[in-house]
Parts: C-alpha cells; sequence; structure tokens
C-alpha cells in the first residue's frame, strides 16, 4: 500500500484527552474497514496503584473482599516497588459497554497500542467468540459484582467476618471444579437477581429438608434401597452440586457459594481462550496501527516505539533460555493469526495440502468464522499449520515416570508436525491440565459421606493440596467425604478420607 | 463514540480492606515476625514500617492439581538438537531452562517466604495489639472533665467586671450621634441664620433674640441625652469547652547501683521505650522524668540515664520520694496522666523495702494511672519484691513481673499491659 499524504496525527509522548480522542477516531475507522464487531468502548485512565488495586481485584472493577485479594494486591505492590516488574499496560473487561483500561504513565504510542489491542481485539473477541457469548452475559457481569459484594458484606455484618471468611476460602479451593462446561447458565441480571433470591433462599432449603427428611413411613426392601444412587449421574461441578445439596448449609452460604460458582464460570471462558484472545488482540493492534502508519497518519518514530514493545511481547524464548517459561501465548496466538492470513492470502502448495478450505479464500471471512467457533485446544488442532511448527522449532517430549529417560517423540519434520500439534492441542485441553473430578455418591441411607471420585489420567496423582482441598469439601458438605481414584483399569481406590461429624445445634 | 474517563482521582485505597483482611488473617504469623524483628533491631527504630516475611505455605491457596507422576508429553520452542526419538536425561527437579515447566499443573510450590512490607502505623498496630492500660477504659470514662473557658464574642448582659469599655463607649458615642442629629442639623441652620442676620442688621436686630432662645433651648436638649446608658454596655462573653487531658507524663526509675550491669541497663532501656510508644499512641503530649538512684537519687536527663555510671548502695526509696516530690510540684491537678515504671535488679538495703512499699501505696499510687515494677534478676526474688507482693492484691493500679533475659522482655510488656477491662 502506498502512503497517502494525509495529515499524520500530532506525535507527542506525553497523551493528552484529546489526543487520545484523535488516536482512538482513527482506530476505530479502520477498525470499522475491517469488520470489527464490538461492545461500545469505555476507556478509563487509571494510576498504577488503581491498576494494582484492578489486579488484586482478579481485573474486576468492582469485587468482594476476601484476603486473598489482599495478598495478591501486597506481591504486586512489592514487585512494583522494588522495580521486579512492570505493570500491565491494560486490563480490559468483558463487559458491556466494554472497559479498558489505560495506565496513566503510559505514552501516547502506548495509549494508542492499548485501544487498539484492549478496546478492539479483545472487546470484538468478547462479543464474537461462541465460548463468552455462552458463558458470559457481558450486559450483567458489573451489576452481579456490585450485588456479591453487597451480599457478602451484609453476610459479614450478620454472621461475622471469620465465619464468611471460611466459607469464602473452600469455596475458593473448588473455584476450577465449580464451573458447568455443556449448559448454559441462566442469564443474571441485577434486577432479577435480587428479586429471585429470597424465593431461592425458601426454596433451596426446602429441597434440601426434603431431602434428608427421615426415613419414609414403610420399610423398603434391602437391595432396592442399595441400588438407588445419589446423584443418579455423576456431576462435575462441585459447587453446583454443594450449593443444592449439601444438607447443614444455611439459606445465605447456599447464596455465597453460588457467588463465588459464578463468578468462576464467568472466568472459565478466558482460561480456554488464552492463545486465541491474546493472539487476536495481538494480530489487531498490529494490524491496525500498521494500516493506520499506511495510510500516512503514524509518524516513524511512533512506529519504532511500537515495534519495539510488540517485539517484546511476541517474543518466544527457546527452551535452553533462562526465562522459558514454556510456550508464550502472545507469540503462539499472533503467529498463528498472522499464519492464517498468509495462508488464505499467499498459500503455498503445502498450504493448500493442509488446508484445502481456507487456502486461498477471503482472510476476513476466515479470521471471522475462527474467531467464533473455536478455542485454544480446537484452534490450534484446526489451524497450527507446519510452517508455524517449523518457525518456533517446535519438538514434542515424552515424560514417563517409569523410564529413566525422556524421549523426544516428534520434531518440527514432515512426520512430526501431526504428533506436534496433536500434543500441544492437548496441552491446551482444560480436560487434560487440570485433574477430572466428579461427585459420584452420596450414602442417603448411611452416614450422609460424600465420595468424589478422581479419574486417573495418564497415571498422573493429584497435586500436594489435595488434603487441604478434601477438608474444605468437608467443611462445606458437613459430614464425612471421600476421595477415591478410578485407574484406567477400571480399579478404585480410597485415597482420602476427611471425617466430620458435626450436627446442626437445633 | 467512545466515552474516556478520568479515574485517577477516584479513591485510591480500594484494596485496602482486603489488605487489612490480610492481615487479620495472618494475625499470628505476622505478630511472631513482627516480635523477631523487634527482639533483633535497636529499639530507636521501633518507630517505622518494617518488612515482614511469613512462611508462603500458611497462606497457600489449595485447589485440586495434578502432581508430578505419571505420564505427560509436552511441546516445547527452540529445537536446536534433538530428531525424534532421541532420548534425554531428565533434568533436575526445578531445575530452569529445560522442559517440565511448559503445563501449569506441574508448577512446583515454592517453599519461599511471603515477603511483604508493613507501614508504620501497621507495623505498631501488631506491636500494640490488644494491649491497653490497665484502667484506662475505665478512668478515660470515669475522668473528670474539666473546662477551660474561651472568648465568645460579646454579649449585652453579664457582670461588671467584664465590662467592655471600648465596645461600650463606642456604642454610647454612637447613639448621641444618632439621637442628637435632627437637633444638630437644627442648631447648624440658626447659627448661619443669625450670622446673615447679624451682618445684615447688626447685632441688635430684633429678629434675633428668639432665634438665640431656640438655639440655647435645642443645645440643652442635646445636652440631656445621655452620656451613658445601660443600653450601651457590651460584656465580654466567654464559654466553657471540655478540655480534653491528652497529657500524659511517664516516670522512669531504673536503680544504677553497682549490681545494675549493662545488660540489665539495656533490658531496663527496653521496658521504659515500650511504655513510651505506648503512651505515645495513646497521648498528645508525654513527659519524661528520668530518675536514677543508687543510695541517693537523681533527675537527670535521658542521655545519663542510660548511659552514664555510678555505683554504690541501693535505696529504692530515695527514688520513690522523690517522684512523689515531684508529682506534688509539677503534675499536680489532674492535668496529668501519671505513669510509673520501675527497673531494679530487686537488691535493695534491707531495711528500706517496707517503707518503698509504704510509700507506694499511700504517696505514689494513688495519684498514678499505674505503676509498673519489673524485677531483672535472674536469681531468687529478692527483698524488694517480697515487699512489693504485699501491695499486688490490694492495688488494681500496680503490677510486678520478673524477666531475666532480653527475650523475655517482649511477652513481659504484653502480660503488664494486657486489658483490664473487668
Amino acid at each position: 500500500m502506498k502512503k497517502t499524504a494525509k495529515k499524520p496525527l500530532r506525535l507527542s509522548s506525553e497523551w493528552s484527552f484529546e489526543l487520545i480522542d484523535e488516536y482512538h477516531r482513527e482506530i476505530a475507522r479502520v477498525a470499522h474497514d475491517f469488520g470489527l464487531d464490538t461492545y461500545p468502548i469505555q476507556v478509563e485512565v487509571i494510576t498504577a496503584e488503581q491498576m494494582m488495586d484492578a489486579y488484586a481485584s482478579v481485573g474486576m472493577p468492582v469485587n468482594y473482599h476476601h484476603w486473598s485479594f489482599g495478598k495478591q494486591f501486597l506481591s504486586t505492590e512489592k514487585g512494583y516497588r522494588r522495580g521486579q516488574m512492570g505493570l500491565a499496560y491494560e486490563i480490559v473487561i468483558n463487559s458491556n459497554p466494554c472497559i479498558a483500561y489505560l495506565m496513566e504513565e503510559n505514552t501516547m504510542t502506548m495509549q494508542a497500542l492499548v485501544i487498539a489491542h484492549a478496546a478492539y481485539g479483545h472487546n470484538s473477541f468478547f462479543k464474537g467468540n461462541y465460548l463468552f457469548r455462552t458463558w458470559t452475559n457481558a450486559d450483567a457481569i458489573v451489576d452481579y459484582l456490585l450485588f456479591a459484594r453487597s451480599y457478602i458484606a451484609q453476610c459479614e455484618e450478620r454472621y461475622g467476618v471469620d465465619e464468611v471468611e471460611l466459607l469464602l476460602d473452600s469455596c475458593h479451593a473448588l473455584m476450577n471444579v465449580g464451573v458447568d462446561r455443556y449448559k448454559r447458565p441462566p442469564k443474571l441480571s441485577m434486577a432479577k437477581e435480587k428479586l429471585r433470591q429470597q424465593d431461592r433462599e425458601t426454596y433451596l432449603q426446602s429441597q434440601v429438608n426434603e431431602l434428608w427428611r427421615t426415613l419414609p413411613a414403610f420399610a423398603a426392601p434391602e437391595g432396592q434401597a442399595s441400588e438407588r444412587r445419589f446423584p443418579p449421574e455423576p456431576e462435575e461441578n462441585l459447587l453446583y452440586f454443594i450449593e443444592k445439596n449439601a444438607p447443614l448449609l444455611e439459606p445465605w452460604q447456599r447464596e455465597v457459594v453460588r457467588i463465588v460458582r459464578k463468578i468462576a464460570q464467568y472466568f472459565f471462558p478466558q482460561r480456554q481462550t488464552q492463545v486465541m484472545n491474546e493472539g487476536w488482540a495481538t494480530f489487531w493492534h498490529y494490524t491496525l496501527l500498521n494500516r493506520l502508519y499506511d495510510e500516512g497518519f503514524l509518524a516513524d518514530s511512533f512506529m519504532l516505539e511500537f515495534l519495539q514493545s510488540h517485539t517484546n511481547v511476541v517474543y518466544q524464548p527457546a527452551y535452553t533460555e533462562p526465562w522459558y517459561r514454556g510456550v508464550n501465548p502472545y507469540a503462539l496466538g499472533f503467529a498463528m493469526w498472522q499464519d492464517i492470513r498468509r495462508i488464505c492470502e499467499n498459500p503455498t502448495d503445502e498450504d493448500r495440502r493442509w488446508f484445502p478450505d481456507i487456502a486461498g479464500s477471503n482472510w476476513l471471512e476466515t479470521f471471522d468464522f475462527a474467531m467464533r467457533n473455536f478455542k485454544d485446544e480446537s484452534f490450534v488442532a484446526q489451524y497450527l499449520s507446519p510452517k508455524v511448527i517449523r518457525d518456533f522449532r517446535f519438538f514434542a517430549v515424552f515424560d514417563d515416570d517409569r523410564e529413566s529417560k525422556l524421549k523426544v517423540s516428534a520434531i518440527h519434520d514432515e512426520s512430526g508436525y501431526r504428533r506436534v500439534r496433536e500434543m500441544l492441542s492437548e496441552q491446551y485441553n482444560l480436560g487434560n491440565r487440570e485433574p477430572y473430578i466428579q461427585v459420584w455418591n452420596v450414602d442417603l441411607r448411611g452416614d450422609r459421606s460424600l465420595t468424589i471420585r478422581h479419574h486417573e489420567h495418564q497415571r498422573r496423582p493429584l497435586g500436594p493440596s489435595t488434603d487441604e482441598v478434601m477438608k474444605h469439601v468437608a467443611r462445606l458438605w458437613g459430614f464425612t467425604v471421600r476421595l477415591e481414584t478410578l485407574s484406567p483399569d477400571g480399579k478404585v481406590e480410597l485415597v482420602q478420607e476427611s471425617r466430620i461429624e458435626k450436627r446442626r445445634v437445633a | 463514540m467512545v466515552r474516556i474517563i478520568d479515574r485517577r482521582y477516584d479513591s485510591k485505597k480500594k484494596s485496602a480492606v482486603n489488605r487489612q483482611r490480610f492481615m487479620r488473617r495472618f494475625k499470628q504469623q505476622i505478630r511472631k515476625a513482627v516480635s523477631d524483628v523487634i527482639s533483633g533491631r535497636s529499639i530507636r527504630d521501633i518507630d517505622s514500617g518494617e518488612e515482614i516475611s511469613i512462611p508462603a505455605r500458611d497462606l497457600n491457596e489449595p485447589h485440586f492439581q495434578q502432581g508430578r507422576g505419571g505420564i505427560w508429553e509436552t511441546v516445547h520452542s527452540g529445537n536446536d538438537q534433538f530428531s525424534s526419538g532421541d532420548l534425554i536425561n531428565r533434568p533436575p527437579p526445578g531445575g530452569g531452562g529445560g522442559s517440565g515447566g511448559g503445563s501449569a499443573s506441574n508448577e512446583g510450590e515454592s517453599e519461599d517466604d511471603f515477603v511483604f512490607q508493613l507501614s508504620r502505623e501497621e507495623f505498631l498496630d501488631v506491636f500494640f495489639d490488644d494491649l491497653e492500660l490497665p484502667n484506662l477504659v475505665r478512668t478515660h470514662l470515669a475522668k473528670l472533665v474539666e473546662y477551660k473557658t474561651q472568648r465568645a464574642g460579646f454579649t449585652s448582659d453579664g457582670v461588671p467586671a467584664n465590662i467592655n469599655v471600648i465596645r461600650s463607649m463606642r456604642g454610647a458615642l454612637g447613639r448621641r450621634l444618632a439621637l442628637g442629629a435632627p437637633y444638630a442639623s437644627r442648631i447648624h441652620e440658626l447659627k448661619a441664620e443669625i450670622e446673615r442676620i447679624e451682618d445684615a442688621d447688626g447685632a441688635d436686630s430684633p429678629e434675633l433674640p428668639p432665634l438665640r432662645d431656640e438655639l440655647a433651648r435645642l443645645r440643652l436638649k442635646i445636652e440631656a441625652i445621655p452620656f451613658i446608658d445601660s443600653f450601651d454596655l457590651r460584656y465580654n462573653n466567654r464559654t466553657k469547652v471540655p478540655k480534653p487531658t491528652t497529657s500524659a507524663v511517664m516516670f522512669c526509675l531504673m536503680d544504677v547501683s553497682g549490681s545494675m550491669d549493662e545488660e540489665k541497663k539495656a533490658t531496663a532501656k527496653r521496658f521504659f521505650m515500650l511504655l513510651y510508644l505506648f503512651l505515645l499512641r495513646t497521648y498528645e503530649h508525654i513527659e519524661v522524668v528520668f530518675i536514677r538512684h543508687h543510695t541517693i537519687a537523681r533527675e537527670v536527663n535521658e542521655d545519663d540515664f542510660f548511659h552514664s555510671r555510678e555505683s554504690g548502695g541501693t535505696v529504692v526509696s530515695s527514688a520513690l520520694i522523690m517522684m512523689r516530690d515531684i508529682i506534688r510540684e509539677r503534675f499536680a491537678g489532674g492535668g496529668w496522666n501519671i505513669y510509673g515504671a520501675q527497673a531494679s535488679d530487686g537488691d535493695n538495703w534491707e531495711n528500706d523495702s517496707p517503707g518503698c512499699r509504704e510509700l507506694l501505696a499511700t504517696g505514689i499510687l494513688p495519684f498514678c494511672q499505674y505503676f509498673a515494677y519489673i524485677e531483672i534478676t535472674p536469681g531468687e526474688p529478692q527483698n524488694l519484691w517480697r515487699e512489693y507482693q504485699k501491695l499486688e492484691d490490694g492495688q488494681h493500679n500496680f503490677a510486678m513481673q520478673r524477666i531475666e533475659q532480653m527475650g523475655d522482655i517482649y511477652p513481659v510488656f504484653r502480660e503488664l499491659f494486657k486489658k483490664n477491662l473487668a
């Protein structure tokens, strides 16, 4: 594209509100040309300290109070004060309007980068990707968090800070097994939540009472009773199961469990789309700003500064380097999106063999489809091309703790592409990264003990904090809790048992 | 259209509550860390913040995770030497660079301590946590409120002693001018008229006498306006405002006889410093009186108190008498909260000890908020201890403790000043 003689945007390392507005106008125009569909944007300028606050409350503008957020804040603060780490340039919130935080310390170049990255990149991803569309409700999240905070504050007043803190600790321990993977959650809205909350309290409690009512008047035949299992189907959302069925929880405790569960659910898509989402945002800030440069809006000095930070973001260290921390999601994501565009625009023979359906297609349409319908796992499995594998010099290492040596199972060669791709995709499969745990059974007729089953995968054991987590489960459940491991050969073994005998004081 | 919002001036302390929650949660660990820190550094620096570290394992948040072991197949970048099928030696666990870091669930738990900065306030808060001088609350509630008067403008009634002369006279003058104004202007006219007639017809004109009469009459009228009226009086107004007693005086009594060696003095010093710091938080203004004694007592400055050496026998009562006298001379009248702290090795002239008890009971304790005695001795309690023990039961504002070494100070201090609100 040729440089046209347009008036370049004013260049200044100091930002001002007028400048942000000017840059935004141009970025928005170009983004519109590319057909990016976004929520309305709300840019908020904040200080470094407020950025640390935002870090501490997992990036949300409001959240309930908990010591773990304080811990997060203290460690961020320490790192920042000592200059060990910089803060992120931006935080963006999946809400409608989409809130993007810009830090006061940023230069104008960085502010423009952040606007392009967050307000157009992430924002359009939030609005388009199926996981976000399914699992989060951008209209309601801020209201819901407000509701959550005030509800938990009320509980603290009524039942004491300690009581609520213990409960939250237990819920947090189960956060990553407190998400639905396959069901559509009901939409949340502030008003509705409030209205329904009361009903729910009484209803839930009545359900539970029903469940735990003393034995029926007639004596059921022995065999029949032992066959009935509860829950009839194993439940993989532990928090959901506890919220609905834990016998001894008070109504307010159920509501708190629910709040933690809802928030866990809200963050669930983010954990599954890191590569795609960050890559998408990085691709778009790169593309949008380059287009503006080609049109003559941006000065060379702007581009130099921009490219320097862009290069830092997408740097992938090799495994031999001391700062190697695995695959950098920004680097992989950016490279893959760039590569898809290349395959669409300038396909090679190899690409035609590997991607017959997209080679030579309209890249914007292909992008839109890919962005909307994939998550990391499937995105890598679908679109990781041999060229990217070669560029990253990927290799897969097979580690079996029964063998004394590791084995290189595949490298970036003709015979290894598929294997590497498959392995990398597996690596982003949340189901592989986290242990598979289900509520298996409740001893309804006996001691009310809860049995949780861990499906062993590749002989990987549970981590060292499992005992602690089980104590939390026991606290929520109120009766004995058991953890069993089911090995692939069908053998079931009792791993852990947390005994608790607590009776409600009538 | 974009909305740009400047949030920089919004409240900055959003995380303050979470931070407090953190402190609250790890109170025990933080408290321990703080007491370690205190024993490790000079007491003079106590009034500043501190970096605290607490064991990281205490604040782990557990999750279901996959542990090490089993089969993993991970993808890494930057292949520079491997072909498929190569065997590699297993890298040491936790070793940088190599494989193993690729999977989130493989992250080992770091056992490093969690280090963070306590602000000065937080540090002292922990330090003084749930300490409270005995009876403080009680005396606070029962305390006679003192008043002081302060000016509050002027009023129109009051006692003659409070008459404000200037204000009153100013008012009177104004009133006289105002009331006399119509007469004065008429007088002015008459004068001009008389002058005109005198110029035209001479001083004998028959028109003049009535004018002169009127002039005289008007002058009389003006003179009849009272020079000052009760109405004009203004009084200084004063109101009473309650005066908080924010002053405290702390007496430090120390035995510097030959038997008190440097180490014991250092221990005593810690004790005084801690008391001082606590008072600093409770009162705005604190006087400190240092009294050192061997056979005779002397009031000295802080430096001499701790550093200069003397020796000789021990007569504790000399110091107590001095304290009593200083209270009478300088701190009588209820405006002061008086605290006493005495440190000694307990070695006293045998016949003096009963006198000390007597002095304390009658001359000092009735005026004190609190009097604490510490005996720094590794051995058996000495005679002074036994005498003081007789006091301990009857007096609510007296406490005593024995400490043996530097490390005992902190718990002793807490013991001495722990909440006693019953």
